[in-house]
C-alpha cells in the first residue's frame, strides 16, 4: 500500500441471523475515510442488514464493529447516529406531519449537544437549501413528492454532520433527470469529505461516483475492490450482473 | 396427592380458560381489534343457559345450541354496522369503542337482571367423581370436556371449510388475502360474529360452573387477555397452551402464596410475557 | 406564549372564582372537574404528545391516594405527603416506563391496564399497610366547617391544575415536546436522527403520572377514606382518553375543556339517569368516536393559525 489511508469503519467477521435465516455471513470489511464505497449485490443479499447491523437497529449475532476507533458493535441507534453515522432509508422515513424543515432540523437537534430548537431550525434551512428544497421548507413532509423526499431524507443525514453516511437505494424510484440531480448531489458531499457507503443497483451511478465496489450475494461478500476489477469479476457477473452486461463491457473495453 | 390434584384441576381449568379466550383471541388476530365487550358477552351467555334452564326447563347443553347462532348474529351485526366505521382507526379508538360498548351491554345487564349473583343449580344435581385419587366435580368435567368440543369444532372450521381458510388467510397476511380475492370485509364481521358465539357458548358453560352477576365480566375479559398473551393470538393451539400455562401457574400459586393473589400472579405473568415474550408461547410476532 | 396557551390560562383563572359563585355543591364539582382537568392534561402528554395510549392513569391515582393516606396516618403534613406522592409517582412511573414503553400498540395499551390490576391487588394483600380491603381512613387534615374544608380542598385542586397546566405547556414549547411529537410521528426515524426514545418516553411516563398521583393524594385527604376497588377503578383510566378524545388530542387547551364538559355531561347523567349513566357514558363514548373523531378543537379550526390536532 503506499497510500497512508485512514480507516474509519472495520467490520470483523460479522454475522447476523434472523430465527433460521443466515442473513450475514461473516463479512470482514474496510471503509477507509473520504471514500465512497458501492455496496452492491442481488436483492436479499443483505446489504440493508448490513447497515442496519453497522447503525444498530439490529445487533449482529457475532463479531466486531469498530468505528473511528471505537467497538460500536452493541451500541443503539441513537448512540450510533450520535457518534457520526447518518443513513438514509431505502423506504423514506419522513416525519409526516413535521414541515420539510423541522424534519431536517429535528436531525440537527437530537444528533448534537448543546443545540436549541431555534440554531437547529437555522442549520435545517442550509441543508434544504443544498439539496434544493428551501422553497418547500414550511410544506408538510408528507405533501412532497417521491423525490422531494428522497431529498429531505438526504437532507436530514447531513444534517446529523455524520462522519460516515449510508445511502439506501436512494434512486430507486427516480426518473433519470431525478438521478442526475442526485449523483450531483453525491459528488458535491463526497467533494467536501464525507465517506459514504451506498447502496445502489443502477450501475451507471456506481460507476461514476464510487472509488471502490464491494459485492454481497447471500450474505457474503464476494468482491471488494477497484470498480472496473469487480465488474469483471466471474463470481459477481455470475451472482448480480449477468452476461449481457459483462459482454456490453467487454466490448466498450 | 396434592401435586397431582394441582395438576388435574390445573388442566381442568385450563381446557375452561381456553374456550373463554378463544373467541377473544380470535377477533384479536384477525381484526386486530381488541373487544373488550368479551367478558359480557359470556356473562350474557351464562344468563342465557341460566334462563333457559330456569324458566323453560331446557338444559344447558340445548342452549349451546340456541346460544351459538343468536350470539353469532349479535355479533356479525355489531361489527357490520359499527366496528366496520373504525376498524383502520388507532389502537385507542377501536379500545375505547368496544369500551364504550361494554359499558352499554354491563349497564344494560345490571339494570335487567339486579348485580345479584345467581347460580345454576342441575337438579338433580351431578355429584363429583374420584380421578387418579383426586376429586373432580362432574359438571366441570363436563364442562371441560364441552369446551374442549367446541375449540376442536373451531380448530376444524379453521382448518376445513372454506370460510375458516380465509379467516386464517386474513390473519396471517391481510393484503394477500385481498389480492386473493378474499371479501376482507365480510371476513371481519364473520370473524367477529365467531368470537361472539364462542363467547356465548363459554357463557354457558361457565354458568354450570361459576355464579353469574354482570360484575364477573371484567374477570372473564382478565382471564381472556392473560390467556392470549401468554399462549399467542388467533389460534386454538395458543389459546390451549395459554389457558393450561394460566391455570398451571395460578394453581401452582395459589397452594404457594394463597388463593387471593391468583389474579395478581396472572397479571404479573401477563406483564412478564408482554416484556420478554409478546407474542406469547405459540404465537407469531408482529401482531400489535 | 402562544394565542393557545394564554386561552387556556384564562379559563383556568375563570374556574378559579368558581367558589364566589357556588355552594358546597358546585365546590364539588369544580373539585372533580380540576381532578379530571389534570388527568387530561397529563394523559395527554404520554397519549397526546408521545401517541402511546395509556391505561394506567388509574393506577398511579390509586398509587398516590394510598401513599398519601399512609403518610398523613403517620402524622406527616398534607403538602409534604402530597409532594412525596408526587415524586414517588414520577420515579415509579419513569421506571416502569422503560419496560413497559418498549411495548407498541395494543401491547402497550394492555400493560398499561394490567398495572392498574396489579397495583389493587398489591394494595388489597397488603393488609398491614394499607387496611386491604376494608379500606382506609384519613384523619381529617383542616377544621373549621364543612364549606372551608371544600374551599380549602378545591384550591388545592385547582393549584395543582395549574401546575400541570403550566408544566404541560412547558413540555410542549421545550426540546422534551418536540422529541415526544417526533416519537408520536415515526419512532424509528427518531432513534435515527440521535434521540434517545427509551429516555425521553420515561420522562413522559413519569410526567403523566406524577400529578395524577398527587391528586390521588388531595383526593384522599378530601373525602377521608378510600378502599383498592374505589381509587384503582378502570375508569379513572377511560375518563381522560374520552376526554382527551373529546377535546382533541394533543392539544392542551382541547384536553382542557374536553375534561370541563366531559364532567358537565357526566354530573347531569347522573343526577337524572343514575341507574343508567354508564349505559349513557357507554353511548356517548360511540357518539364521540363515530362522529367527532378529531373532537371539539377540530369544530373551531378557524381560531388557531396552526392544524388543529397538535397544537
Amino acid at each position: 500500500m503506499s497510500e497512508i489511508r485512514h480507516e474509519i469503519l472495520h467490520l470483523s467477521n460479522v454475522s447476523r441471523h434472523f430465527s433460521g435465516l443466515q442473513a450475514l455471513r461473516d463479512v470482514t470489511i474496510s471503509v477507509n475515510k473520504g471514500e465512497v464505497l458501492g455496496l452492491i449485490g442481488p436483492n436479499g443479499a443483505g446489504k440493508t442488514t448490513l447497515v442496519n447491523t453497522i447503525c444498530g437497529v439490529t445487533p449482529a449475532s457475532s463479531g466486531v464493529v469498530t468505528f473511528d476507533g471505537k467497538d460500536i458493535t452493541r451500541v443503539k441507534t441513537y448512540q450510533a447516529a450520535r457518534l457520526g453515522l447518518s443513513r438514509t432509508f431505502q423506504i423514506v422515513q419522513p416525519f409526516a406531519e413535521f414541515t420539510a424543515l423541522d424534519n431536517v432540523a429535528a436531525a440537527a437537534l437530537f444528533s448534537q449537544p448543546g443545540e436549541s430548537l431555534r440554531s437547529a431550525r437555522e442549520e435545517a434551512r442550509a441543508h434544504l437549501a443544498f439539496v434544493g428544497l428551501d422553497a418547500q421548507a414550511s410544506q408538510s413532509a408528507a405533501t412532497l413528492t417521491l423525490a422531494m423526499r428522497k431529498r429531505l431524507e438526504l437532507a436530514k443525514a447531513l444534517a446529523m454532520k455524520p462522519k460516515l453516511l449510508f445511502l439506501d437505494e436512494v434512486n430507486a424510484g427516480l426518473n433519470s433527470a431525478e438521478v442526475e440531480r442526485a449523483t450531483k448531489l453525491i459528488h458535491q458531499l463526497a467533494a467536501g469529505g464525507i465517506t459514504i457507503v451506498m447502496i445502489e443497483h443502477l450501475m451507471k451511478v456506481v460507476l461514476n461516483v464510487c472509488t471502490r465496489i464491494a459485492v454481497l450475494h447471500n450474505g457474503q461478500l464476494i468482491a471488494d475492490g477497484q470498480p472496473r476489477d469487480v465488474i469483471k469479476n466471474p463470481a459477481v457477473v455470475d451472482a448480480y450482473l449477468g452476461q449481457q452486461y459483462a459482454q456490453r463491457n467487454a466490448a466498450r473495453g | 396427592m396434592l401435586a397431582v390434584q394441582v395438576l388435574i384441576n390445573a388442566l381442568v381449568l385450563g381446557c375452561l380458560y381456553a374456550c373463554i379466550a378463544i373467541g377473544f383471541s380470535l377477533v384479536w388476530g384477525v381484526l386486530n381489534v381488541i373487544n373488550l365487550i368479551h367478558g359480557s358477552f359470556i356473562v350474557l351467555g351464562a344468563y342465557l343457559a341460566w334462563g333457559a334452564y330456569q324458566w323453560l326447563g331446557i338444559s344447558p347443553w340445548y342452549a349451546l345450541v340456541i346460544a351459538a347462532p343468536l350470539f353469532f348474529a349479535f355479533g356479525y351485526l355489531l361489527q357490520r354496522l359499527l366496528l366496520n366505521r373504525v376498524i383502520s382507526a388507532p389502537v385507542l379508538v377501536t379500545l375505547t369503542l368496544t369500551f364504550g360498548l361494554d359499558l352499554i351491554l354491563n349497564n344494560a345487564m345490571i339494570y335487567y337482571f339486579k348485580a345479584d349473583y345467581r347460580k345454576l343449580t342441575l337438579s338433580p344435581p351431578t355429584g363429583s367423581i374420584s380421578l387418579f385419587d383426586v376429586v373432580v366435580p362432574v359438571d366441570r368435567l363436563i364442562a371441560t370436556a364441552s369446551a374442549l368440543a367446541l375449540t376442536g369444532l373451531l380448530y376444524l372450521l379453521l382448518r376445513r371449510s372454506k370460510v375458516g381458510r380465509a379467516i386464517v388467510a386474513v390473519r396471517l397476511d391481510r393484503d394477500a388475502a385481498v389480492l386473493m380475492g378474499v371479501d376482507v370485509k365480510s371476513i371481519y364481521a364473520i370473524a367477529f360474529g365467531l368470537g361472539a358465539a364462542l363467547a356465548g357458548c363459554a357463557g354457558v358453560l361457565m354458568a354450570l360452573i361459576f355464579p353469574i352477576s354482570p360484575l364477573t365480566s371484567s374477570a372473564y375479559l382478565g382471564k381472556a387477555f392473560v390467556v392470549c398473551v401468554l399462549g399467542g393470538l388467533g389460534s386454538v393451539s395458543g389459546a390451549l397452551a395459554g389457558g393450561l400455562l394460566l391455570a398451571l401457574v395460578e394453581g401452582i400459586g395459589s397452594t404457594l402464596i394463597g388463593p387471593a393473589h391468583a389474579t395478581t400472579l396472572s397479571f404479573v405473568l401477563l406483564i412478564i410475557f408482554l416484556v420478554v415474550r409478546p407474542q406469547g408461547l405459540l404465537g407469531r410476532k408482529g401482531f400489535e | 406564549m402562544t394565542r393557545v396557551n394564554l386561552a387556556l390560562l384564562i379559563l383556568i383563572a375563570c374556574v378559579a372564582s368558581l367558589p364566589l359563585f357556588g355552594g358546597a355543591y358546585a365546590l364539588r364539582v369544580g373539585t372533580i372537574a380540576c381532578m379530571y382537568a389534570i388527568f387530561a392534561l397529563s394523559w395527554n402528554i404520554v397519549g397526546g404528545f408521545a401517541g402511546y395510549p395509556s391505561f394506567a392513569t388509574a393506577a398511579f391515582f390509586g398509587f398516590g391516594a394510598y401513599a398519601t393516606a399512609i403518610l398523613l396516618n403517620k402524622g406527616v403534613p398534607l403538602s409534604v405527603a402530597v409532594i412525596g406522592s408526587l415524586v414517588m409517582c414520577f420515579l415509579l412511573a419513569a421506571a416502569l416506563g422503560t419496560v413497559l414503553l418498549r411495548l407498541r400498540g395494543h401491547y402497550f395499551a394492555i400493560a398499561s391496564l394490567s398495572l392498574v390490576e396489579v397495583f389493587r391487588e398489591l394494595v388489597n394483600n397488603a393488609t398491614d399497610l394499607t387496611g386491604g380491603g376494608m379500606g382506609l381512613n384519613i384523619p381529617l387534615a383542616s377544621g373549621s366547617g364543612i364549606l372551608a374544608d371544600a374551599t380549602f380542598f378545591f384550591y388545592a385542586m385547582w393549584g395543582l391544575m395549574l401546575i400541570t397546566a403550566v408544566v404541560v405547556m412547558i413540555v410542549s414549547a421545550s426540546k422534551l415536546g418536540f422529541g415526544l411529537n417526533c416519537i408520536r410521528q415515526n419512532e424509528t426515524a427518531s432513534n435515527m436522527v440521535g434521540l434517545n426514545s427509551t429516555l425521553y418516553k420515561s420522562a413522559a411516563f413519569g410526567l403523566s403520572a406524577c400529578f395524577v398521583g398527587a391528586a390521588g393524594g388531595i383526593y384522599a385527604a378530601w373525602v377521608h377514606y378510600i378502599d383498592p376497588s374505589d381509587v384503582f377503578d378502570i375508569l379513572y383510566s377511560v375518563k381522560p382518553i374520552v376526554m382527551a378524545l373529546m377535546g382533541g388530542l394533543g392539544s392542551p387547551l382541547g384536553v382542557f375543556c374536553g375534561a370541563f364538559v366531559y364532567l358537565g355531561l357526566e354530573e347531569v347523567v347522573w343526577r337524572n339517569y343514575i341507574q343508567i349513566h354508564s349505559g349513557v357514558l357507554g353511548v356517548l363514548i360511540i357518539m364521540l368516536l363515530l362522529f367527532l373523531p378529531h373532537g371539539l378543537i377540530s369544530l373551531r379550526s378557524g381560531m388557531f393559525r396552526r392544524k388543529a390536532k397538535h397544537v
